[in-house]
């Protein structure tokens, strides 16, 4: 799932860019990476990728802001469905 | 009076007053006015004298607003550059007005350092965090919060030299040639605009304004200097990319106004607001891109009690025309009319003015128009005509407009090829020299194309040389490499040939209607 994440974000706010590492700790918007127009698009993929439900009040960054938080986030959401 | 005034009038009547909100920072009005003290002692104790630049790159933070305080208050010239910007435009900017100082924080150091030791004039820098770079002899480098949260520097205001007549900023904005141009702006400049606006929009020191928009762009400074002058709150947000989180901003901190760009109002009504009353809220403003009148009646019918103000303006002059709240239900496509303090008119392209119902470029007067664009006078001639009295100078804004019997203005178009897109405008011919910089790119044209949440997406349009295999992930790539983050592509297009007008050059009008054609 990390993995699959990170080359989500690879591939659609990075454009493969290899020169912007970013560790799966690190915060998308400090780094840059992503801005409102992406955060919709990622969660179109979090619900058609892991069948989850994404909330309007989901949309904060302790849930969304770095692989380790979308992670726990689609721990926490799959186990409550 | 100058800008920093605004500062010090407050910190005076109101000192324990929150001034400032950021994160899990609450500021006073006190620590602020501390803060920005002891910054500009240190400016000046590093040689920046009156006049001289002194960039700011850094994202919205209680750093940003400090910095901009100190500088003013250091006689200097402050310049914010957009955090996204990439090392090439970082040295472009940094160079063409030869700043003398950087204030920035360790996450963009990375770019700094690919620039800072080739800039002649860039002699101190300031990081807001723990740094290392290799610099060249002439610099050096200080902590920020060895200025900031020690008394090596006293907490009072140093002395001022600056008359209201006398360079406060050069805010940075994309130009017809590729190149950005510093707009110029005086003391006077953005006090007039400052006063202006905040008084059609009633403010008082209860209003506690959220600003998420960027300090570069100047829609997201004025609502800094403005929320210090009138003595109100600031809450500032670094981005709008969390909407939920925005939303909860609003609520908690009971934000009574919220500027905004219409891609903003996109993604908010994507949300479901109808659980949401926000009593507090007072106004929303939208400028920098036309408010669809779907957006402002939705608005309308969930939040009645928000004032929805819908303006228009540009760097040049920071605002034209603002339309007053009781007629956004009557004729809610118009941008308003002119400002307090100001004069609006439209003209033909002899100078003459046009009646109702004709269009004509629209001409502003008034002590906010910029004294014009940094060391480029041929630029600024076109922008800035005489007026009718000896010295004045008047803005023609390139933008076309049409007026109703009473006055009330109608955006039209524009008389050059600016892109605006999320609110930003972007020169077509910036992100084309970038395209031009891929090896197989043989010809490229750079176009909008009209978007529902973005008012208009960025196209490009490329021929590939002969022999090359190019992907629209690869172009992307290199534009996120070099552009900041609102300038680079939503789509790629790859055609045999770009339509040319009759010298030969590519035509970007018949660009966006062959592509438009094909889609």
């Amino acid at each position: 799932m990390r993995q699959e994440l990170r080359q989500f974000i690879i591939d659609n706010f990075l454009f493969g860019q290899n020169n912007a590492s970013f560790s799966d700790q690190d915060s998308f918007l400090e780094k840059g990476i992503i801005d409102s127009t992406g955060v919709l698009e990622l969660v179109e993929f979090l619900q058609n990728r892991y069948g989850i439900y994404v909330r309007d009040q989901d949309l904060i960054p302790e849930n969304l802001d770095s692989i380790d938080n979308l992670v726990a986030f689609i721990q926490r959401q799959t186990k409550a469905a | 009076m100058q800008v920093e005034a605004f500062l010090e009038n407050s910190a005076q009547k109101t000192p324990d007053k929150i001034a400032l909100i950021c994160g899990p920072r609450r500021l006073t009005y006190r620590e602020v006015e501390e803060g920005a003290n002891r910054l500009a002692h240190s400016l000046l104790a590093e040689g920046i004298e009156r006049g001289d630049r002194v960039a700011v790159y850094l994202d919205n933070s209680v750093e940003a607003v400090l910095a901009i305080f100190a500088i003013l208050k250091a006689g200097g010239v402050f310049l914010v550059i957009n955090p996204t910007t990439k090392a090439d435009k970082l040295g472009y900017i940094l160079n063409n007005c030869r700043a003398r100082g950087l204030i920035t924080d360790p996450p963009k150091l990375a770019d700094v350092q690919r620039v800072v030791p080739n800039l002649p004039h860039l002699a101190r820098l300031w990081v807001a965090g723990p740094a290392s770079l290799t610099l060249a002899p002439h610099q050096s480098l200080i902590e920020l919060s060895e200025i900031l949260n020690t008394s090596a520097f006293p907490s009072s205001a140093p002395p001022k030299t600056c008359i209201d007549i006398d360079l406060a900023a050069l805010i940075y904005t994309s130009g017809s040639t590729g190149r950005p141009k510093g707009v110029m702006l005086t003391h006077l400049n953005i006090v007039s605009a400052a006063t202006s606006i905040t008084t059609y929009l009633e403010n008082t020191s209860d209003d506690i304004i959220l600003n998420v928009l960027p300090l570069a762009f100047d829609y997201g400074l004025y609502q800094v200097l403005m929320a210090f002058k009138i003595g109100g709150a600031l809450v500032l947000e670094r981005s709008f990319t969390y909407p939920y989180k925005v939303i909860d901003l609003l609520l908690r901190e009971n934000v009574t106004g919220f500027p905004i760009v219409p891609t903003i109002s996109a993604v908010l009504l994507q949300l479901d607001l109808s659980r949401f009353h926000f009593p507090s809220l007072r106004y929303i403003t939208n400028t920098a891109a036309a408010w669809p009148a779907e957006h402002i009646r939705r608005l309308r019918n969930l939040f009645p009690h928000v004032k929805l103000y819908s303006m228009y303006g540009l760097t040049e002059c920071k605002r034209v025309s603002y339309l007053p709240p009781d007629q956004i239900d009557i004729r809610p496509t118009s941008i308003g009319r002119g400002m307090p303090n100001e004069e609006v008119f439209l003209v033909d392209e002899h100078g003459n003015r046009v009646g109702p119902g004709v269009v004509g470029e629209l001409v502003v007067r008034g002590s906010h128009v910029m004294k014009g664009y940094w060391e480029l006078p041929e630029e600024t001639a076109k922008m800035l005509k005489p007026g009718p009295l000896p010295g004045e100078m008047m803005l023609y804004t390139g933008d076309l407009f049409r007026a109703d019997e009473e006055g009330y203005l109608y955006f039209v178009g524009r008389k050059d090829d600016i892109i605006k897109t999320r609110g930003e405008k972007v020169s077509p011919r910036e992100i084309e020299e970038v395209l031009y910089a891929i090896p197989g790119v043989a010809e490229a044209a750079v176009v909008g194309v009209p978007d529902a949440v973005l008012g208009e997406a960025i196209r490009a349009v490329i021929t590939p040389r002969e022999g090359f295999e190019l992907t629209e992930h690869q172009v992307l790539r290199h534009c996120a490499a070099h552009l900041e983050d609102f300038m680079v592509p939503k789509s790629v297009v790859f055609v045999h040939s770009l339509p040319k007008n009759s010298n030969g050059k590519v035509s970007r009008r018949e660009v966006a209607a062959y592509v438009e054609a094909r889609t």
